[in-house]
């Protein structure tokens, strides 16, 4: 099999678009197709401050390293979970990529800022620890956008993580979140946009790229990932994919142009009325948002269990650290 | 030939070739739309053939959390 562009030995084949790449011209395309996927949604204005959410795993790394390459140096910002050893390599890797590159990155611990790891705070609430690790990280990234000045959050969700949401979405119809679903989700007071340039891209192309751009990323899967329901979905989806190139792309394209725009017609009830938590401050639609609540139950167990100081209390605020490029030089 | 699994655990595998990436797959009993495949720094498409001589690495690209 040959490149499509330079007949040179293909190393990369996309069957869903009919063509092959050699290395450099792999690169290449990977690079202008998010360029196009940033243009065709707007996802990146002029002026725009850009804050990357950056695991340690291919995704999020292939994602700030082409933002860096298309000329939008994005901040880092990587969360510690408290995962074991899971997390301290997470961040050992993390931060390697930051400063081999020069880029800035801010790091929130959340046991250091609010007194529990992510697997406590599972424990000790009773609910999964994807529950929790979902509701803290959506809450930092907001929370740390808004306090930092940062305009547009941008998340390394690529197209099987899309395709496999949407069929969890459609096999329970969930319609709150089938009309929210999307590459963009534009911004409100208090809420920076969201953006997911790479969401075209299978998983196969992202650690395609990652190969041969020699990024060194986290191989290694979360340990509280073994039998998640979205798992099952990409193997569901990469099963149809292999028999039907394409599958994935169509499934989420078309849903996004056919029938989201019907479902937001329909359920148009006007936006969401959001206020401040009484007890953060951060955009919620109740008294007392999610996360201040989980917390605050949390520690009320912890307590009990004597986990926490008799005396501790919730405090919102997450401590945040930098990584400074120029102070590494 | 020697195989590197990274799927993510590491593991190592002798197999006797040549054979093509796909058919590779077809042994190891992979979804080639799950994995990628080197040899050395370079990628390997389904039709390319490996020989008894190579290493071949075989990466898991599906994940399913986030650390």
């Amino acid at each position: 099999m040959n490149c499509s562009v330079c007949g040179a030995p293909a190393q990369v084949e996309v069957r869903r678009r009919n063509r092959a790449f050699c290395a450099e011209h792999y690169r290449a395309w990977f690079v202008g197709e998010t360029r196009r996927n940033l243009g065709r949604h707007r996802m990146i204005r002029p002026g725009d401050r850009v804050l990357v959410a950056v695991s340690g795993g291919k995704d999020s790394l292939v994602l700030w390293d082409t933002l860096a390459k298309l000329g939008h140096p994005a901040t880092g910002f990587h969360i510690q979970l408290g995962i074991g050893g899971y997390s301290e390599r997470a961040l050992v890797t993390t931060e390697a990529f930051a400063r081999e590159r020069g880029l800035e990155l801010i790091v929130v611990d959340v046991r250091e800022s609010f007194g529990l790891t992510v697997p406590q705070l599972a424990e000790v609430t009773g609910r999964k620890a994807c529950s929790g690790c979902g509701l803290s990280k959506r809450y930092l990234m907001n929370r740390v956008a808004e306090e930092e000045g940062f305009d547009v959050v941008a998340t390394g969700h690529n197209l099987d993580d899309e395709a496999a949401t949407l069929l969890g979405n459609v096999s329970h119809w969930q319609l709150d979140a089938l009309v929210r679903q999307g590459p963009m989700l534009e911004g409100r007071e208090g809420l920076a946009r969201r953006v997911k340039p790479l969401y075209t891209f299978t998983e196969r192309e992202v650690a395609a790229y990652a190969f041969l751009a020699g990024i060194e990323y986290q191989h290694e899967e979360c340990p509280h990932a073994e039998g998640a329901k979205s798992l099952l979905y990409k193997d569901v989806l990469n099963r149809l994919e292999t028999r039907m190139p394409g599958t994935k792309q169509v499934f989420l394209e078309q849903y996004l142009k056919k029938v989201q725009p019907v479902l937001q017609e329909g359920l148009a009830e006007g936006e969401v009325e959001l206020r401040r938590c009484e007890r953060c401050g951060q955009v919620t639609t109740g008294a007392v948002c999610a996360h201040c609540k989980l917390w605050d139950r949390a520690y009320a167990r912890a307590k009990k269990r004597r986990l926490l100081p008799e005396d501790g209390r919730f405090d919102p605020r997450p401590r945040v650290h930098r990584l400074e490029p120029a102070n590494e030089a | 030939m020697k195989v590197i699994l990274r799927t993510p655990h590491k593991e190592e595998r002798e197999l006797a070739g040549p054979m093509t990436v796909r058919e590779l797959l077809e042994r190891l009993d992979l979804d080639p739309e799950g994995v990628i495949v080197a040899r050395g720094r370079e990628l390997l498409t389904l039709d390319a053939r490996v020989e008894d001589g190579d290493t071949v690495e075989v990466i898991r690209a599906i994940s399913g959390g986030g650390a």
